[in-house]
C-alpha cells in the first residue's frame, strides 16, 4: 500500500480499503524503521494522528476534503509549520516553534492531508548534498537497494563495514528520501538552485520546481528571495500535477504571486508529444557530464525523435556564466535575509552578555554553520558601496542576459528543454565530503540553477539506473507558467522509459 | 534619563510590566531585554553621559537670516558660511502600518501592536496591496530588478488594505504640496544595519528611485525678530522617500539592560531630504516649522515633534566663501523647533571656534543635549556605515497614474491617481495667507501669526463672523491681547479661557463706544479669569460704562485743572502737551470710564476761558 501513488492511494481510501489513521500509522512505523536514513528532523507523530483521525470522520461521513485528504506527506524543515518545531537544520532556529503556517502548508492541511514531519536538509537550503545540517546528512535509500548492493557493495564482510553508503543530493534531500523510501507520498521541498531537482535526481524521484511567482513563498524561510520557488516531490508525475493544483495560486500574502486565476489540471491519460519541438542545449553537455549520463540523454532525444517530436540542438550562450552569477546574487541575499537572526527575537542567543555586539557575533557564530557565514560575508562584500556595481549590478545584468537565452529559444519555436539534471550519479558521503560546500554547489547546481535564474519551471524525471544501480534523472524545462505542457512532456516520458522501483532491503547502519 | 531622553516619558518601566498589553503571539516576549555593559554599548539615540567640560555655553552666532553675514573669523580671513541641511521623517497619518496590517497608535502598551511580519519572523514577507502585481513575463523583469520595464500590462492586486494606500496617497500629496515631481514608478531598498530596535537587520526604504523628486519649499522669518521685516526664503527639496520607522529601544541603565518596543516598527513615514541651502538654526527652524504646517494642513501627518512623528536631523558644516564645503557633522536627538535653531546654531559656533583654534571636523553624528543647550558625540556606529543597500526583491515597483496614463476598465479604488490627488489639494499655509491678506486688509506679517499658531486663523475668523469691528482692528486684539496672555500662560489657542464669542462681545461694546479701550482691556483681564462671566456683566459689575453725562465729566475736569496748578501753567504757556496729562488723569479719576474725545474737549474749553 504504501509503494502506491498518491492517486491511487487517495482511491484506496475512499473505497475504504484503508483508513487514514492506518495509513499514517504504517507511514509513521516506516520512518522509525528507516530512521537510520536521517530523512525527518522532527516526527509530529501527535499532530498527524490527530489530523489522521478528523481525516477518517470526514470519510466516516462521506465528505472528505478532496483528493489529498488523509494522505500523509512531508515538508522540508524550512516551512514555518504552526506549533512545530521549525529549524532550517541550524542551531539558530533550534527549538524554534513558528505561530503560523507558510501558506502552503496552511493549503495542504485545509485539503485534508496529514502532516508526518518535517524532512531533512542542508543549514538555511545551502547545500547540494543535504549533508550540511546540523542534524547529520542524510542517506539515499538507494544505498539500502538491492540494485546498488548488487552491483556496488562488496560481498567480504570486512569491506561491508565500509558500507559506501550514498547522499542523497541536496538541499531537500530528506523530502527526496522521505518519498522514495515510501514513508510519505508528497513532500515539499525548496528549489533555488536546483535543491528540489537535484536529490531527486539522485533518489529517483519526481521533483517539480514550478514557476516562480505561481506558488507562494509566505512562510517558506528565504534563502534568495528572488529565486526561491517550493518544489513538489513525488512518486510519479500525475501526483505531481495533483500537489501543484491544490498549491498554485495567487496568495495575498506573497506580492510576487501573480493575479491570474490558476485552473488545476489533469493530465491527458495517453499523452502525444508528436507535434512538439524539444530543444537540447548544447551548453548542457556540461564539463564533467558522465558519459553514462550523457548516454541516457541522447537515448532520450531518440525517444521523442521516434515518437514523431522534432528534436533540435539549441544554444543558451550564457549559460556557463550563471553559475558565478548565481553566487553573487544568492550571497548577497543571504547577507540580507540573515541579518534578522540576532538573537533577540527568536532563536539562539548566546550567553555572551558583554555588550549588545558582542552577543550579536556570538549568536551568529554559533548559530550558523561556516557555510552560512561564508556565504554572508561574500554577500556583504558584494554589497558593500564600492563593489556594488561591479558585482551586484553585474550579476544582475548578466542575469537578464541568461533569462533573455531562453526567452529567444522558446521564442524560436522550441516547446521544451531536455537536459540532464546532473552530471554524475549520487557518489558515496566519504567521498563527497572531500569537497567544501561551495565546490560541490558549484558542480551540482551547474545544470539546474540556470531555470531558477529566469524562473521558469523545470521537472526531473527519473530515468535509468546506472551501472552502479543508483538513479539517473533528466530535466525538462518549460515556459513560464505553462507547467500543463512541461508536466504532458514529463508524463510522457515517464511512460516511455519505465523507471525500475526501489527494491529497498533492511535499512541497517554498517 | 536616558529614557526620557527618548521621549518615552517617566511610565515606562511601569508600562513594561510582563503582561501588558495584548502581547504578540509567541515569539516575541514582552521585554526583550538585551545585555548592555557599562559602558553602554548601544550607539545611537541614546543620551551618552560625557563629561560637561565638553559642553560650552551656547553662543548665538550668525544671524543672518537676511542672507547676511557671519562674523568673520579671529583669524582675519574671509568669513566663515555655515551651511545646513535637513532630513526629516514625518510619521505618516494611517491607521495601519506600511507593509502589514498592524494598527498604528501612540502609547499604545508595549509589544501589543506587532505582526508577524513586523517582528521579523522568518518567511514572512511584506504586503503592498496598491503594488503593481505583474502578470506572466512582467512578473519575471521586475523580479530581475532591472531598471527598465517596456511592457505595461499589470493587473491589480486587489484593496484589501486600503491603509496601505493611505500611506501611498500621503506621500504624493505631500510631494505636490512641495512643488515635487512624483515618480510614476518608484522602488524599494533595503538599507543594512544591526540595531536592536530593527528586527529584520534592515529597513525598507526608497533609495534609489523615491516617490517624489527635485522640489521646493518657501518659508518666511524676520530678520532681527522685528515682525514688520520679514524675508522669503527657498529651500529646495531633494526628494521624499517612502520608508518603514524602526521600533524604540528604551535603556535600564540600571540594570544594564534594553527594553524594545515593536509597535512603531513597521509605520509608515515619509523621509524628506532637504537640500543645504540654509545658513542657520532660525533659517531650519522657521523651513521645519512651514513644512510641520504643510503637513497638518494636508493630514499626511500629525508632525508632532514631542511624539515624535516629526524626527529632524540636521547636517551642519561651515567654510569659507569659494572654498568647498566643510566637513559635515549630523545632529540628532531634536525635539522641538526651538532646540533646533539652538542645536544648530550651537554647533556651527562650535565647529568655527575648533576651526580656528586649529583643529579639525569629524565626520560624526552628534546629539543635542536640550539641557545643557549643546551638542555631544555619540557613540558612532563600527566606524563609518556601509549601508549595503539592495532592491527589496519581496515587492513590485509602486506603480501611481495620471489622468492621461490611467488605464481603462481600472477599480479607481485600486490606483492612485496624481491628477485626482492634486485637484483636492487642501489650501496650503502660503495660499491661506494671501487670502487673508487679501480678504481683511491686514498685513502680510499679521497673516503669519494667524496661520502659524494653530486655529488662531479660525479664532479670527469666527470674532469677525460676530462683531462689526474692522479687521483691522480686530487683528490688533488677536495679535496683541490674546496672544500675549497665551504665551503668558502657555495656552494653546483651543484651551484659551477668553472664546471667540466672548471676545467678540467685548469688541461689539467698545465699538459701540460704550466702553474705553482701557476699560475693554480690563474685561478682557476678567473674562481670562474664566468665571463664566459676559462681558457686559463685568462691565456692569465694574461699572466701566462710559460716563454719558457731560456735567458730570466736567465737574471732574474741573476737579483735576484745581488740582494741577502748574500744569495749567504751562498750558497757558503755551505747552500743549501738557494736555494728554491731564486728559490721562481724568482717565483715571473716572478709572477709564470716560471719553477722551470728549475730555479733552472739556478740558481744552475750560483752559481757554
Amino acid at each position: 500500500m504504501l509503494r502506491a501513488s498518491l492517486r491511487q492511494v487517495s482511491a484506496a481510501l475512499k473505497e475504504g480499503q484503508v483508513t487514514p489513521t492506518e495509513l499514517c500509522q504504517r507511514c509513521l512505523s516506516l520512518i522509525k524503521s528507516t530512521k537510520l536514513l536521517n530523512a525527518y528532523i522532527t516526527v509530529a507523530e501527535e499532530t498527524a494522528l490527530k489530523q489522521a483521525e478528523e481525516s477518517e470522520k470526514r470519510y466516516r461521513r462521506g465528505q472528505p476534503l478532496g483528493i489529498l485528504d488523509g494522505i500523509p506527506i512531508a515538508v522540508k524543515d524550512n516551512f514555518n509549520t504552526a506549533g512545530i518545531e521549525t529549524t532550517c537544520a541550524s542551531n539558530m532556529l533550534k527549538g524554534y516553534i513558528p505561530p503560523y503556517n507558510a501558506t502552503v502548508v496552511q493549503k495542504l492541511q485545509d485539503q485534508g492531508a496529514v502532516l508526518l514531519g518535517k524532512t531533512n536538509l542542508d543549514e538555511f537550503a545551502m547545500g547540494s548534498g543535504s549533508t550540511d545540517g546540523v542534524f547529520g546528512p542524510v542517506r539515499n535509500p538507494w544505498s539500502y537497494s538491492r540494485q546498488y548492493k548488487e552491483k556496488s557493495v562488496p560481498k567480504s564482510d570486512s569491506e561491508r563495514e565500509e558500507f559506501k553508503w550514498v547522499i542523497t543530493g541536496g538541499s531537500s534531500g530528506g523530502s527526496a528520501a522521505a518519498v522514495s523510501s515510501f514513508t510519505c507520498f508528497a513532500a515539499l521541498g525548496s528549489d533555488t538552485g536546483g535543491s528540489t531537482r537535484n536529490p531527486a535526481a539522485h533518489c529517483g524521484v519526481v521533483g517539480l520546481k514550478p514557476t516562480y511567482g505561481l506558488i507562494s513563498r509566505h512562510g517558506l524561510i528565504p534563502l534568495v528571495n528572488s529565486m526561491d520557488v517550493p518544489g513538489i516531490l513525488t512518486r510519479c508525475v500525475d501526483d505531481a500535477a495533483v500537489v501543484l493544483g491544490s498549491l498554485a495560486g495567487h496568495d495575498p500574502k506573497d506580492s510576487t504571486t501573480i493575479q491570474d486565476v490558476f485552473q488545476p489540471f489533469e493530465l491527458p491519460s495517453l499523452p502525444d508529444v508528436s507535434k512538439l519541438c524539444i530543444g537540447i542545449p548544447k551548453e548542457y553537455n556540461a564539463p564533467g557530464l558522465s558519459s553514462e549520463i550523457l548516454s541516457v540523454w541522447s537515448k532520450a532525444a531518440d525517444l521523442f525523435k521516434n515518437a514523431g517530436a522534432k528534436v533540435i540542438e539549441v544554444s543558451l550562450p550564457h549559460t556557463h556564466y550563471s553559475i558565478v552569477c548565481y553566487h553573487v546574487l544568492c550571497t548577497a541575499e543571504v547577507a540580507s535575509n540573515m541579518a534578522r537572526f540576532d538573537g533577540l527575537e527568536y532563536g539562539h542567543r548566546s550567553d555572551v552578555n558583554k555588550s549588545t555586539e558582542s552577543m550579536y557575533a556570538a549568536t551568529r557564530r554559533e548559530g550558523f554553520n561556516d557555510v552560512v557565514r561564508g556565504r554572508i560575508l561574500s554577500g556583504n562584500y558584494f554589497l558593500l558601496k564600492q563593489n556594488y556595481e561591479n558585482y551586484f549590478v553585474k550579476a544582475q545584468k548578466v542575469r537578464r542576459l541568461i533569462a533573455n537565452d531562453f526567452v529567444k529559444v522558446f521564442g524560436s519555436g522550441v516547446d521544451i528543454l531536455l537536459t540532464p539534471t546532473t552530471l554524475n550519479d549520487a557518489v558515496p558521503y566519504m567521498e563527497f565530503i572531500k569537497e567544501d560546500n561551495r565546490t560541490r554547489s558549484t558542480q551540482d547546481d551547474i545544470l539546474t540553477q540556470a531555470a531558477n535564474m529566469a524562473g521558469l519551471p523545470a521537472i526531473n524525471v527519473p530515468t535509468a539506473l546506472s551501472e552502479r544501480g543508483l538513479p539517473v534523472g533528466l530535466q525538462f524545462i518549460g515556459r513560464s507558467f505553462q507547467e500543463k505542457q512541461l508536466l504532458t512532456v514529463a508524463k510522457w516520458f515517464e511512460k516511455q522509459v519505465k523507471f525500475p522501483m526501489i527494491q529497498l532491503e533492511e535499512v541497517k547502519g554498517a | 534619563m536616558a529614557a526620557a531622553a527618548l521621549g518615552c516619558g517617566g511610565g515606562w518601566r511601569r508600562a513594561w510590566r510582563r503582561g501588558l498589553g495584548g502581547l504578540v503571539p509567541v515569539p516575541v516576549p514582552v521585554p526583550i531585554p538585551i545585555p548592555i555593559p557599562i559602558p553602554i554599548p548601544i550607539p545611537a539615540l541614546v543620551h551618552v553621559a560625557v563629561p560637561v567640560p565638553a559642553c560650552r555655553p551656547p553662543r548665538v552666532v550668525a544671524r543672518n537670516a537676511g542672507g547676511g553675514a557671519v562674523p568673520a573669523g579671529k583669524s582675519g580671513l574671509a568669513p566663515w558660511v555655515p551651511v545646513v541641511g535637513l532630513e526629516i521623517h514625518a510619521q505618516i497619518s494611517s491607521n495601519s502600518k506600511l507593509f502589514s496590517g498592524s494598527q498604528v497608535q501612540f502609547a499604545a502598551p508595549p509589544n501589543s501592536l506587532v505582526s508577524f511580519f513586523d517582528a521579523s519572523l522568518p518567511g514572512t514577507l511584506p504586503v503592498g496591496a496598491f503594488l503593481a502585481c505583474f502578470s506572466l513575463s512582467q512578473c519575471l523583469q521586475m523580479r530581475l530588478g532591472m531598471a527598465f520595464v517596456r511592457t505595461h500590462r499589470y493587473t491589480w492586486a486587489l484593496a484589501e488594505k486600503v491603509l496601505n494606500r493611505r500611506c501611498v496617497e500621503a506621500a504624493v500629496m505631500t510631494g505636490l504640496a512641495l512643488n515635487c515631481s512624483i515618480n510614476k514608478k518608484s522602488l524599494f531598498d533595503r538599507k543594512h544595519y544591526f540595531y536592536a530596535d530593527l528586527p529584520a537587520g534592515y529597513q525598507i526604504t526608497q533609495q534609489r528611485v523615491p516617490i517624489a523628486v527635485n522640489g521646493s519649499l518657501s518659508y518666511s522669518l524676520c530678520i532681527d525678530n522685528k515682525m514688520s521685516q520679514m524675508v522669503t526664503k527657498t529651500v529646495r527639496i531633494k526628494q521624499i522617500q517612502l520608508e518603514q520607522d524602526s521600533g524604540k529601544s528604551l535603556h535600564d541603565d540600571s540594570r544594564s539592560q534594553t527594553l524594545v518596543d515593536l509597535n512603531r516598527a513597521g509605520v509608515g513615514l515619509m523621509e524628506v531630504v532637504m537640500e543645504p541651502d540654509m545658513c542657520c538654526g532660525e533659517e531650519a527652524a522657521a523651513a521645519v516649522r512651514e513644512l510641520q504646517l504643510i503637513l497638518q494642513t494636508l493630514g499626511s501627518s500629525q508632525a508632532i515633534m514631542a511624539e515624535g512623528q516629526l524626527r529632524v536631523d540636521a547636517n551642519v558644516s561651515v567654510h569659507h566663501p569659494g572654498e568647498p564645503y566643510g566637513v559635515r557633522t549630523e545632529v540628532k536627538n531634536i525635539n522641538s523647533i526651538r532646540f533646533l535653531a539652538k542645536a544648530i546654531d550651537y554647533e556651527i559656533q562650535r565647529q568655527i571656534e575648533e576651526l580656528e583654534n586649529g583643529g579639525t571636523i569629524l565626520n560624526e553624528t552628534r546629539a543635542f543635549d536640550s539641557k545643557l543647550g549643546c551638542t555631544v558625540p555619540m557613540r558612532d556606529k563600527e566606524g563609518m556605515q556601509d549601508y549595503r543597500f539592495m532592491p527589496e526583491p519581496n515587492l513590485p515597483p509602486l506603480i501611481l497614474y495620471d489622468t492621461k496614463s490611467l488605464p481603462a476598465n481600472v477599480n479607481h479604488q485600486q490606483v492612485v491617481n496624481i491628477d485626482w490627488i492634486h485637484e483636492r489639494l487642501p489650501d496650503l499655509p502660503s495660499a491661506k495667507r494671501a487670502k487673508l491678506v487679501e480678504l481683511y486688509g491686514i498685513l502680510p506679517e499679521h497673516s503669519f501669526t494667524l496661520v502659524n499658531e494653530d486655529g488662531l486663523t479660525e479664532f479670527f475668523e469666527n470674532v469677525l463672523k460676530q462683531t462689526q469691528m474692522k479687521p483691522k482692528k480686530v487683528i490688533g486684539w488677536i495679535l496683541n491681547d490674546l496672544l500675549s496672555y497665551l504665551k503668558q500662560h502657555s495656552c494653546t489657542v483651543k484651551e484659551s479661557p477668553v472664546s471667540s464669542v466672548l471676545l467678540a462681545d467685548l469688541l461689539n461694546l467698545l465699538e459701540k463706544k460704550e466702553i474705553s479701550a482701557s476699560a475693554a482691556k480690563q474685561v478682557f483681564e476678567e473674562l481670562w479669569k474664566g468665571e463664566g462671566k459676559t462681558p457686559l456683566e463685568i462691565v456692569k459689575e465694574k461699572q466701566l460704562q462710559l460716563i454719558e453725562d457731560r456735567e458730570e465729566l466736567e465737574q471732574i475736569c474741573q476737579a483735576v485743572i484745581d488740582e494741577h496748578e502748574k500744569e495749567v501753567m504751562a498750558i497757558k504757556a503755551g505747552n500743549q502737551k501738557i494736555v494728554n496729562k491731564l486728559i490721562g488723569l481724568v482717565q483715571r479719576a473716572t478709572q477709564g470710564r470716560s471719553n477722551p474725545v470728549l475730555v479733552k474737549q472739556i478740558l481744552e474749553k475750560k483752559l481757554s476761558e
